[in-house]
C-alpha cells in the first residue's frame, strides 16, 4: 500500500521557478514587433463626451488609436448583464472609464502621448454614496439605481418583536478595499480578422475572458484563445477585470496588426480596477430573556459602482452569510446593490461575506452587552447545530461543532485569563489591550444552483511517456491549485506526485472548469480531478494492462502500453449536482452551498491611547474546512487571509474625491508589512467532507470573513469605543476616545 | 516633444560577470536589467520604491532598482535573483522558501529572497525582529509573511555558519 500524500506538505509544484526568478509572468514575455498599449481615461465621474482632441507635437501618425467606433463587434464586456461598455461612447459613468486606446513601439513616447489626449466632457451630476443612490438623487442606472435586491424570509419576523425581552439595533459600515496583488494587471494580445484573437495574461478565469472577447470581436468561439501566464496574485481582482484589459489590448492588436502588450502601472491599477464593495448593514435583533435569538432583521446595502458587473452575486453571498452560523427561528434579510458613479466594485476574496460578517459579529458583541451576557455565552446559546436550519432554511446536515471551535480558540489564546487581566490592567496604562473574536461560516463553491449551471469539466489523461496530465481551466495564482490537483490525482491513482503534470490553462486545450473563485477549486474541481483520475484508472484496469498492487513504474508502463495499443487515454468528467441539493432561486431558500467552512477567529490588540495606533499582537484562527490536503499551503491561505483581513480592519482606506480614488499608491494606501502582522496560530479541526476530494472543503476566502470583526471587537474591548465602521483609523479612534466611552468610531 | 536624449554605455558586474548595456542616463536600473540584460526575475510591483519586488543587491546594499538611475550602475557590483542559485543548485534560502511555503504567487519572491540574502549577510543569526525589519521594505500580499519568517529562520539554522 502506497503511503498517502494527502495531509502532506508536498512542495509547491511550480515553486522552483518562483524562487529562482525563472517563472514567466506576463511582463516577462515579449513578441517580435510588439507594441505597447495604454488607456486614456475619463477625468470626470459622469458626463457626455463632447470631443476628443489630440494635442500638437506628438507624431500621431505613428500611433495606433482606438475608440469605441473601432470595435468590430459589440461594445460591451459580457458578464451577467451587458451594461458595461468596453470603451465609453458618448457618455461616461465613472472617472477612469476607458475612452481612447493608444499603441506605439516606444513606451516612453506612448506615455507622453497619453498625456496629450484631451477628453472634453460636459459634466452631468454624479452620485457617490449609498444614501444618494437610494434617495435617487440622480438616476444613473436603470429605473431606480438598483442592480439587484434580495429578500430572505424565515419564520415571521414582524410578529416576533412583541414577545422579545430585548431588542438591539445597530448600523455598521465597511469601506472599499483594494486587492493589491503585487503583480499589476497585464496582458499581451495578438489579433486579426484572419487569425482571430489570442490573449496571454495575468488572470484567474480564462473562460470569462474568452466569453467577453467573443462578442467584442464578433468571432466564433474557436477563434478566441486565452492563455494564462504565471499570475502574481489575484484575490478576486483578476476575476472579471482581465476581460476589460484583454479586450483593450486585443482592439489595439486588431487595428495595428501587431502584438500589443498592456501592463498597468500601480497607480492605474489602483484607481481604475475593481475593489471590495463598500457596505452598510442595519441589524435589529430580538432576544428572549435567556439570550436566545427570537428574530433577526437585517438590511444590507452594497455600493456596486457604475456598472452591474458581479454585484448581484457579491450581494448574494453577502446576503446568505449575513445571519452567520446561528439558529434563529425568524429571520429576514433584505439586501440591495446600488449604482454610484465610481469604478465598478468587484470580486475580492470573501465576495460580500466579509462585509456582512463584520456587521453581524460586531453587532453580536453589542447584543451580548445589552443582554448582560459574555460575548461567548451569547454565541454559545445560539450556535447552529446539525439538523437545524440556517437563515435560508438550509438544513445543516454536516457535523458542526462551533462550541468546540470556540473552546479551541479560547484555549490556544488563554482567552478568559487575558480578558480578565486586560480589564484589570488597562485602567493603569496608556496602552490599552483588548481581546475579541468572531464566529462565522463560509460557503464553498458557487451559490445555490451555480455549480449546476457551470457544469464544470476536468480532464485527466495519460501521456505516451507514462505521465499523467491534469487539464483544467482552474488557474494557479499562488493559492496552490497546481499542487492540490497533483496530490488529489496522485492519491487517487496511487502513484508519485512527480508523475503528475498540470497543463497551464489555455482555452485551446483545457476544458472549462468554471472560474477560479468562490473557494471552489479544491472542493469542486479537485473533486472532478479525483473522479477523472479514478475513471482513467478503471480504464487501465479494464484493459488488463494495470495489475493489482501496481507501483508508480507499473502504472507508467500500463499508460505507455495502453496508448501504444489503443491510442489516447483521456478521461473527462463533468460536474453533476448531487440530487439532494435543492435551491429555490425565487424564494432564495434551500441549499445555498454544498458545504460550509466553520471558524472562530480571535484577535488580541494594543491601542496606544496617545496615538490611537492599533497593533494586532496575536491572532488565533481555528477552522473546520474538511480534510487538509496540504498543511503548508492551507496554513498559508489562512495566514495570508488574516493579514488581508487585518488590513481591511485597521489600515486599508480608499480615499475618494469626486468619485476618484486619490490615494492610488502603495505610499499612501497602507497594507500590512512584515512589521504589522502578529504571530498567527492556525488550527485545523479536520472533519472529512463526504463529497469533497479526499474529504476537503474550500478554504481560500474564509479567512477574510472573520478577521476584521475579531480585530474590531478586540479594539472595542480595549478602548470601550463602540466600533461601527472599518477601517478603524487612528483619526476616528482618537476622536471617539476623546469623546468618551461608547462614542462612535 | 522633448529634446532626444542620447543613451550612454554602462559597464558593471552582474551576478559575478562583466556586462555592458545602453541606457538613457535617467532610465531605471530595473528596466536595464529586465530589458537590456533580459534578467526578468527582477519584478516591478509599484515603480515607486514601496513594494520591493524590484529589490537587487548593489555593492552589497539592498536597493529598489526602480529608484536607481541606470547610470548609477556604472562600475557597480549587482546581484539579482538569477545570481542567487549557483550552477543550478538552490541557495539555502531558496530551498527553505520552497519547503516552508515562503512563496505563493511568487511575484514578490525574488525581491524577498534578495532582502533575506542581504539580511543574513548583515545578521547571520537574526532575531525575529531583525527578520521583520530586514524584510519590511518588501510587500507580500499572499503569505501574511509568517511562512517567509519561517523560511528565513530555517535557512540560517540549516546553514549554521555565517555566509
Amino acid at each position: 500500500m502506497k503511503e498517502s500524500v494527502i495531509g502532506k506538505s508536498i512542495l509547491r509544484k511550480e515553486g522552483r521557478g518562483k524562487v529562482t526568478g525563472s517563472a514567466c509572468y506576463i511582463d516577462d514575455l515579449n513578441f517580435p514587433e510588439m507594441l505597447y498599449g495604454t488607456t486614456v481615461r475619463s477625468p470626470l465621474a459622469r458626463g457626455r463626451i463632447r470631443a476628443i482632441h489630440f494635442d500638437e507635437g506628438i507624431p500621431w501618425d505613428q500611433f495606433t488609436i482606438v475608440t469605441a467606433k473601432d470595435i468590430p463587434g459589440q461594445n460591451y464586456v459580457a458578464l451577467i448583464v451587458n451594461d458595461q461598455p468596453c470603451l465609453a461612447d458618448r457618455v461616461v459613468n465613472h472617472a477612469e472609464e476607458a475612452v481612447v486606446l493608444l499603441a506605439h513601439p516606444d513606451k516612453y513616447l506612448l506615455e507622453e502621448a497619453r498625456r496629450n489626449v484631451g477628453i472634453e466632457i460636459d459634466p452631468l451630476p454624479a452620485i457617490f454614496t449609498i444614501e444618494d443612490s437610494l434617495a435617487k438623487k440622480e438616476i444613473i442606472w436603470g429605473e431606480d439605481n438598483i442592480f439587484k435586491c434580495y429578500e430572505v424570509n424565515k419564520g415571521d419576523v414582524d410578529s416576533a418583536w412583541a414577545g422579545a425581552a430585548f431588542v438591539v439595533e445597530g448600523e455598521y459600515e465597511t469601506g472599499a478595499q483594494e486587492q493589491l496583488y503585487i503583480e499589476p494587471q497585464g496582458v499581451i494580445a495578438r489579433a486579426g480578422p484572419s487569425e482571430g484573437i489570442t490573449v496571454w495574461g495575468s488572470l484567474q478565469c480564462p473562460y470569462y475572458v474568452h466569453k467577453a472577447l467573443t462578442p467584442i470581436f464578433g468571432l466564433p468561439k474557436d477563434r478566441v484563445r486565452v492563455i494564462q501566464t504565471e499570475t502574481g496574485g489575484g484575490f478576486g481582482g483578476k476575476e472579471e477585470y482581465p476581460s476589460m484589459i484583454a479586450a483593450h489590448a486585443g482592439l489595439l492588436a486588431w487595428k495595428s496588426g501587431k502584438p500589443v502588450k498592456m501592463i498597468y502601472d500601480r497607480a492605474e491599477d489602483m484607481v481604475a480596477t475593481t475593489k471590495r464593495h463598500p457596505s452598510r448593514t442595519r441589524h435589529r435583533t430580538a432576544l428572549r430573556r435567556d439570550g436566545k435569538f427570537l428574530a433577526m432583521d437585517i438590511d444590507l446595502t452594497m455600493d456596486g459602482g457604475a456598472y452591474e458587473t458581479l454585484s448581484p452575486v457579491v450581494l448574494s453571498r453577502g446576503t446568505i452569510h449575513a445571519a452567520g452560523p446561528y439558529h434563529c427561528p425568524n429571520v429576514r434579510i433584505r439586501s440591495r446593490a446600488v449604482a454610484t458613479n465610481v469604478p465598478p466594485h468587484g470580486a475580492f476574496r470573501g465576495f460580500g461575506a466579509p462585509q456582512s460578517v463584520f456587521a453581524l459579529e460586531r453587532h453580536l458583541d453589542r447584543v451580548a452587552a445589552a443582554v448582560g451576557l459574555a460575548p461567548d455565552e451569547l454565541r454559545r446559546r445560539n450556535f447552529i447545530h446539525e439538523g437545524q436550519t440556517l437563515a435560508v432554511s438550509q438544513v445543516v446536515r454536516e457535523k458542526v461543532d462551533m462550541d468546540r471551535l470556540l473552546d479551541r480558540a479560547f484555549e490556544a489564546s488563554s482567552y478568559h485569563q487575558k480578558r480578565e487581566r486586560f480589564e484589570r490592567e488597562n485602567p493603569h496604562s496608556t496602552v490599552k489591550k483588548g481581546i475579541g473574536f468572531a464566529a462565522f461560516l463560509h460557503g464553498a463553491g458557487f451559490t445555490g444552483s451555480g455549480e449546476e449551471y457551470l457544469a464544470s469539466e476536468a480532464i485527466v489523461e495519460a501521456t505516451p511517456e507514462g505521465m499523467v496530465r491534469v487539464l483544467a481551466g482552474s488557474t494557479e495564482m499562488g493559492q496552490g491549485a497546481n499542487t492540490v490537483f497533483t496530490q488529489v490525482a496522485a492519491e487517487t491513482l496511487g502513484i508519485d506526485c512527480g508523475q503528475i503534470e498540470i497543463l497551464r490553462p489555455d482555452t485551446a486545450y483545457v476544458p472549462n472548469s468554471g472560474p477560479t473563485v468562490a473557494s471552489r477549486t479544491t472542493m469542486i474541481v479537485g473533486g472532478l480531478v479525483e473522479s477523472a483520475a479514478r475513471q482513467l484508472q478503471e480504464a487501465l484496469i479494464h484493459s488488463g494492462l494495470l495489475k493489482q498492487g501496481y507501483d508508480s513504474e507499473g502504472f507508467a508502463d500500463a499508460c505507455r502500453q495502453y496508448i501504444a495499443e489503443f491510442g489516447p487515454l483521456t478521461s473527462l468528467v463533468k460536474y453533476k449536482q448531487p440530487a439532494d441539493i435543492h435551491w429555490d432561486d425565487q424564494r432564495y431558500q434551500g441549499d445555498a452551498y454544498g458545504a460550509y467552512g466553520w471558524a472562530v477567529y480571535l484577535a488580541e490588540v494594543s491601542v496606544d491611547t496617545r496615538t490611537a495606533e492599533v497593533r494586532v499582537d496575536h491572532f488565533t484562527a481555528v477552522q473546520e474546512v474538511g480534510t487538509i490536503v496540504n498543511p503548508t499551503l492551507a496554513a498559508g491561505q489562512v495566514e495570508g487571509g488574516v493579514a488581508q483581513g487585518i488590513g481591511f480592519a485597521v489600515y486599508e482606506n480608499v480615499v475618494w474625491k469626486d468619485g476618484r480614488m486619490i490615494n492610488g499608491q502603495m505610499t499612501n494606501y497602507i497594507m500590512p508589512t512584515s512589521m504589522d502582522v502578529p504571530p498567527i496560530r492556525v488550527i485545523f479541526e479536520e472533519v472529512p467532507y463526504g463529497r469533497g476530494p479526499r474529504g476537503a472543503k474550500g478554504i481560500g476566502e474564509l479567512p477574510l470573513d472573520g478577521t476584521a470583526p475579531a480585530v474590531a471587537n478586540a479594539i472595542a474591548h480595549a478602548t470601550g469605543v463602540d466600533i461601527r465602521r472599518i477601517p478603524v483609523l487612528p483619526e476616528a479612534l482618537i476622536e471617539a476616545m476623546e469623546a468618551g466611552d461608547l462614542a462612535h468610531a | 516633444m522633448p529634446e532626444p536624449v542620447r543613451k550612454i554605455r554602462v559597464h558593471c558586474t552582474v551576478n559575478g560577470g562583466p556586462v555592458a548595456f545602453e541606457a538613457y542616463p535617467m532610465s531605471r536600473l530595473l528596466d536595464a536589467l529586465r530589458e537590456e540584460l533580459k534578467l526578468t526575475g527582477t519584478k516591478e510591483g509599484c515603480g515607486e520604491g514601496e513594494c520591493g519586488a524590484c529589490a537587487v543587491e548593489m555593492n552589497g546594499d539592498l536597493v529598489n532598482s526602480c529608484l536607481v538611475p541606470a547610470l548609477h550602475a556604472e562600475g557597480a557590483n549587482i546581484r539579482t535573483i538569477e545570481g542567487v542559485a549557483r550552477a543550478g543548485v538552490l541557495d539555502a534560502l531558496q530551498q527553505s522558501f520552497l519547503e516552508h511555503g515562503g512563496a505563493q504567487c511568487g511575484i514578490c519572491t525574488p525581491g524577498m529572497i534578495l532582502a533575506a540574502v542581504n539580511l543574513l549577510e548583515r545578521h547571520p543569526q537574526p532575531t525575529e525582529l531583525q527578520i521583520r525589519e530586514g524584510l519590511a521594505g518588501n510587500l507580500c500580499r499572499c503569505t501574511g509573511y509568517i511562512k517567509i519568517f519561517e523560511s528565513v529562520l530555517d535557512a540560517y539554522r540549516k546553514q549554521g555558519l555565517p555566509r
